[in-house]
């Protein structure tokens, strides 16, 4: 007879008893799994604003910030995590340190794109009007670059929220902790309920970031219906 | 890392009992190299046709773009993961291709779609003025102008294929990454560096190799390109 209990036996793709008696371990993953990229992420974020900065002053700034932030781009998520266990042990900064290394690489871009997409006259305009390169950044700079730099940050959270399973590696993986072991028993629910849930995780961050940028830049809207 | 690491790397990997065996470089690199090209050239086989089709004909536009930042949200980890709990995982190397063809082929389908929409409109209008077909038209002027973009998006997919090839050591699959898995699981950092240090010239060579293809490919729709640019 089909019962309830009979999914777990019987190792199906589809189990709903695994995901009331694992309750507890899901949500447990699922937690470190959203704290462990929303950590990455704002880390991200207030590195990448400076070195975009830095970049912008000139060539000779802006050669080699974007060709490292790229070249880290390239090392294996797998050797990342590895080369930094010397530095952090087995810990969640481990992962959070990879995982902000990665998103150098969209962060900075997008911060970058955003501050180049101010039109000249209104910072000159503001420049007449006596503001400082303070104020400047605060108050004119920054609010016209949102749209790319969350742009940007949307990327960033969505591919750090699929890189995060990586942590596993060590541990620190959110969901990805519950992968790995689950490949070794061939727990098939295990597997799938993890990677499904991971591929919400990045749709929904997603959906909650267009929500923030939408709240955020509403002037985008009315330009883009008015053109 | 100092150079106490590298140097430790560089001895690890100029020890000859490294490079031989199942678990040794050769044996590794084969792997790697095995998996990431056959990944490459099926997800291009895939991608490109389609992506190139739909900015031909300059329908499906949403989501031939989208498509890659759908790609985005899917760790390669967790389809690998799931190849490897399902009967695929008696097929040899077919998990980790299949997932890493899964992963190549939307970036690519989007740069294809993309760089064939961003041939100038004008030329493609000119073109049509002079009575080309419309496969005419796609073999004489939108690929040959496109081809740079699409080139460049074959390559940052291939080094991106490399390097993402190592995470098939994760679930127990060959090629590079096991060599960095074996040396995280032995606390053997010298071994980690000089896994890492493999797949990084691994992607290096690669990327060289598609520059060098792609200019042997070059002079000829150079040639082209600057008579199109006479008659019009």
């Amino acid at each position: 007879m089909a019962g309830r209990d009979s999914c777990l036996v019987a190792n199906d793709w589809l189990c709903w008893e695994y995901v009331t008696s694992r309750s507890q371990e899901l949500t447990e993953a699922t937690v470190q799994h959203v704290w462990i990229t929303a950590a990455s992420v704002l880390i991200g974020l207030l590195v990448s604003v400076p070195l975009a900065l830095l970049a912008r002053r000139g060539r000779h700034w802006a050669a080699p910030v974007l060709g490292l932030t790229t070249l880290l781009y390239t090392v294996p998520s797998l050797a990342m995590f590895s080369l930094l266990l010397p530095l952090f042990g087995l810990s969640a900064s481990l992962v959070v340190t990879g995982l902000v290394l990665y998103s150098l690489t969209i962060l900075v871009r997008g911060v970058l794109a955003g501050l180049d997409g101010v039109p000249r006259e209104v910072k000159e305009a503001a420049r007449g009007m006596g503001y400082g390169p303070v104020r400047m950044l605060w108050q004119v700079e920054l609010p016209l670059a949102l749209p790319a730099l969350l742009a940007g940050v949307r990327i960033a959270t969505v591919s750090t929220v699929a890189l995060t399973t990586v942590g596993a590696i060590v541990g620190k993986g959110g969901l990805g902790n519950l992968i790995a072991p689950a490949v070794t028993s061939s727990f098939k629910a295990q597997v799938l309920t993890a990677s499904v849930l991971c591929v919400l995780l990045a749709l929904v961050a997603d959906l909650l970031l267009l929500g923030v940028q939408r709240l955020l830049t509403p002037w985008t809207r009315t330009a883009a219906k008015g053109a | 890392m100092g150079t106490g690491v590298l140097g430790g790397a560089w001895d690890w990997l100029g020890d000859g009992a490294n490079w031989a065996g199942e678990n040794g470089v050769w044996n590794r690199l084969a792997e790697h190299v095995y998996v990431s090209g056959l990944a490459l050239a099926l997800a291009c086989a895939v991608a490109l046709p389609v992506g190139l089709w739909l900015g031909h004909v300059g329908r499906g536009g949403a989501l031939a773009v989208n498509i890659s930042n759908a790609g985005r949200a899917v760790p390669v980890f967790a389809v690998l993961a799931l190849f490897m709990v399902s009967p695929l995982r008696n097929a040899g190397y077919t998990p980790t291709v299949v997932a890493l063809v899964l992963f190549a082929v939307p970036p690519l389908l989007t740069n294809a779609y993309v760089g064939l929409r961003e041939v100038d409109r004008s030329v493609v209008e000119a073109a049509r003025g002079m009575g080309m077909s419309g496969r005419q038209l796609f073999w004489k002027v939108e690929l040959p102008l496109a081809r740079g973009l699409v080139m460049t998006g074959v390559r940052s997919a291939a080094v991106q294929v490399v390097a993402t090839a190592t995470i098939a050591a994760m679930v127990g699959q060959g090629g590079l990454g096991r060599i960095i898995t074996a040396g995280f699981n032995t606390y053997n950092t010298p071994q980690v560096v000089a896994g890492a240090l493999l797949v990084a010239l691994l992607a290096l060579l690669v990327e060289g190799v598609l520059v060098a293809a792609d200019r042997l490919v070059a002079p000829s729709s150079r040639h082209r390109r600057t008579l199109r640019t006479e008659h019009s």
